[in-house]
């Protein structure tokens, strides 16, 4: 499938099914989402709270409660390899050392009674054999990296002593230490002001051209996507309802959800840090999701088939799909063309 | 730090001079006096010399700056009841006896604990959890000499692994450190039990499995460290109760501790021996909290910034 002129694969996840077992009964919080990352590039994964953005993350790295979590069917590889049979204790050998994780508010995500430098050295020092000299020495070069000033004094402060920038900048340097192939950055921005937010990105960017990680970022934020990722997918309610390059999805959104949310794409003097509330209505219950098409309750263009019938993939492009039966060449042949976009 | 430190001290300093100043006033508003036992008096010109030997004839106030006077250079004064015997050599000759007693108690209730209250949180819901709790609750409900009582008639007495009661060897102290322990233990079980759970809910869990380490360092470097925080505060409170709680348990096992003199003082009216002791446990216990904090600060790193802005 991979071509020479295209960079490999590092990652694919294909028809992946995630459920939870609650006092309520099951919560299929991820329904057979399928993707692929490749070696240096930024993959975007966003949507509305609650539609399965960071279950799938935290499946990447197996980080999922145990008692409750399960994958139910399909397969996540990395590097050819099959991460679904592996061990806990396999897995352990590729957390922080080849898929790495930020997680969204550093304030809580880091421990406030050790020192960050020890924070970030016990990450080096569990993969790489190195003494701790050596290891203090990566540590000290990495927040150096990441634009902490005078990281040596740094490196013996607590997370108190940090502002909120500072704290998710120790985060990523914490990720990146030991150079993993894949960082997965579950909403770095979020807890942040704009400002701050544009430097955070930044860093990212910087980091990527100089180690070449593949990065996947979660969000709600469509501007943060705009600024960073090379492919966006825009989940709904577990699945992937549309993907593309950022160009594509931009310039062409297909599914009428995507087009809801570029329509309520909040403009520079709005608070980005608030979850969108694009369309009108909520997301289906993930207890017993809709036989159909997920987004049908809620969409303007909705027809009787997508009710009864859940939509196919259909290609745009070479990198461009959508599910929504507005675009599944059978539909053209049954129905009256369908209403324009309503975006 | 530093000037933290030293408002600690003056505090200190400033609640032993009022528990001083109180017991004082107290002791000597009970009415009877150390020469008066039974009623009939002793020969009065006696009664007399002792009481000017003793400064008991001044006025209270005179008697009051004397002790204080005394107090400085860490003069106890003499013992009432047990001339020519001084406070401080009483004080001298049972503390060990307490001390040693009291820190083996403390040790254990600390590290056992400690170890059943992290496998039962790691164990949640399973079966040590809930024996561990049932244990616990039992231990917190039962008084010590009960638990002493049933030791003694069970490992000493009926399958004598260990002696009876008194003073001498290490196998002495097993038995009245268990029975003073029980309660401490139980409570520490039970809070390192709960601050366990909540901090392996930690978001700072998930990352550092999210790096990829072992469960065992997750729970020693990263949850155990803060789940304990709590129990640090509790412990110079348990210090001082188990100290004290030592007398009831002191006097079960006949040992030759603080406590037999805190109860003599006491039931002699022996004015010097009662300001003595609750002066000497009340400069520990002050002393205990003002360690306590001090370890806080150690131990979480953000103590020290809000002193600092205080
Ligand atoms: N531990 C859990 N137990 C039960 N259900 C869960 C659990 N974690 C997540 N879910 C369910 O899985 C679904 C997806 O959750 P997820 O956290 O992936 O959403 P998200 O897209 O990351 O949302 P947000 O933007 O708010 O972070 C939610 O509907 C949630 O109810
Ligand atoms: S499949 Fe139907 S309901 Fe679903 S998004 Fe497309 S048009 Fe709307
Ligand atoms: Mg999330």
């Amino acid at each position: 499938m991979t071509f020479k002129s295209t960079p490999d694969v590092l990652l694919e996840v294909d028809n992946l099914h995630v459920s939870f077992k609650t006092f309520g009964g099951e919560v299929k919080a991820v329904r057979g989402v399928s993707f692929t990352l490749r070696e240096g590039e930024t993959l975007a994964i966003v949507g509305e709270s609650g539609c399965g953005k960071s279950v799938t993350a935290r499946s990447m790295m197996r980080l999922l409660p145990e008692h409750s979590a399960s994958i139910r069917q399909g397969s996540i590889r990395f590097k050819g390899q099959e991460l679904t049979g592996l061990s806990e204790k396999q897995m352990r050998e590729l957390r922080g050392s080849e898929i790495s994780m930020i997680f969204q508010d550093a304030m809580t995500a880091l421990n406030p009674t050790i020192t960050i430098g020890e924070q970030i050295m016990e990450g080096i020092i569990r993969h790489r054999k190195i003494s701790r000299a050596e290891a203090r020495k990566q540590a000290i070069e990495m927040l150096g990296l990441v634009g902490i000033t005078s990281p040596e004094t740094r490196l013996k402060q607590h997370l108190h002593e940090f502002s909120g920038g500072m704290r998710q900048r120790i985060m990523i340097a914490m990720a990146a230490v030991c150079s993993p192939s894949v960082l997965i950055a579950d909403e770095p921005t979020t807890a942040l002001d704009v400002t701050i937010q544009a430097q955070i990105i930044d860093l990212f960017r910087m980091l990527q051209e100089k180690t070449g990680v593949a990065i996947i970022i979660i969000t709600h934020d469509l501007g943060v996507v705009a600024n960073m990722a090379d492919r966006v997918n825009v989940m709904y309610a577990g699945e992937i309802v549309e993907s593309g390059t950022v160009d594509e999805l931009f310039r062409h959104p297909q599914h009428p959800y995507t087009k809801g949310l570029l329509a309520s794409m909040p403009r520079l003097d709005t608070d980005r840090s608030k979850p969108l509330t694009p369309i009108p209505g909520t997301p289906p219950d993930l207890f017993a999701p809709p036989r159909g098409c997920a987004f049908a309750a809620r969409c303007s263009n909705a027809m009787e088939v997508c009710g009864a019938h859940a939509p196919e993939r259909t290609a745009h492009s070479a990198t461009h799909s959508s599910a929504c039966w507005l675009h599944d060449p059978r539909a053209k042949q049954v129905f009256q063309p369908p209403i324009a976009s309503n975006g | 730090m530093t000037r933290y430190i030293v408002r600690r001290f003056v505090s200190m300093i400033v609640t032993l001079w009022l528990i001083i100043t109180i017991t004082f006033f107290l002791m000597h508003a009970v009415p009877g006096s150390p020469f008066e036992k039974d009623g009939k008096g002793a020969n009065p010109t006696a009664v007399q010399n002792l009481m000017a030997f003793y400064h008991l004839d001044k006025p209270l106030l005179t008697q009051y700056g004397l002790y204080l006077k005394a107090l400085l250079s860490l003069d106890l004064g003499p013992s009432i009841g047990h001339f020519p015997d001084t406070v401080n050599s009483m004080i001298d000759r049972g503390f060990p006896v307490s001390f040693q007693l009291g820190m083996v108690s403390i040790a254990f209730a600390v590290i056992s604990g400690i170890a059943l209250g992290t496998i039962a949180a790691l164990r949640h819901n399973r079966l040590i959890d809930y024996a561990a709790m049932v244990f616990a609750v039992i231990g917190i409900a039962v008084p010590n000499f009960i638990v002493a009582t049933l030791l003694i008639k069970y490992v000493a007495v009926d399958w004598k692994l260990l002696p009876v009661a008194t003073w001498g060897s290490w196998k002495h102290v097993i038995l009245p450190a268990l029975a003073l322990s029980t309660g401490p233990l139980a409570l520490i079980a039970r809070m390192t039990r709960a601050n366990m759970l909540e901090v392996l809910t930690a978001d700072y869990i998930e990352t550092a499995r999210a790096k990829g380490l072992s469960p065992a360092t997750i729970v020693i470097k990263h949850a155990l460290r803060n789940a304990i925080l709590p129990v640090v505060t509790l412990l110079g409170a348990l210090v001082a109760n188990v100290l004290t709680g030592s007398f009831v348990i002191e006097k079960i096992f006949a040992i030759p501790g603080m406590g037999k003199y805190f109860v003599d003082g006491i039931n002699n009216r022996d004015y010097s021996l009662i300001m003595g002791t609750t002066v000497f446990y009340s400069a520990l216990l002050v002393f205990m909290m003002f360690v306590v904090d001090i370890a806080y600060g150690l131990i979480d790193p953000r103590i020290k910034l809000h002193k600092k802005e205080g």
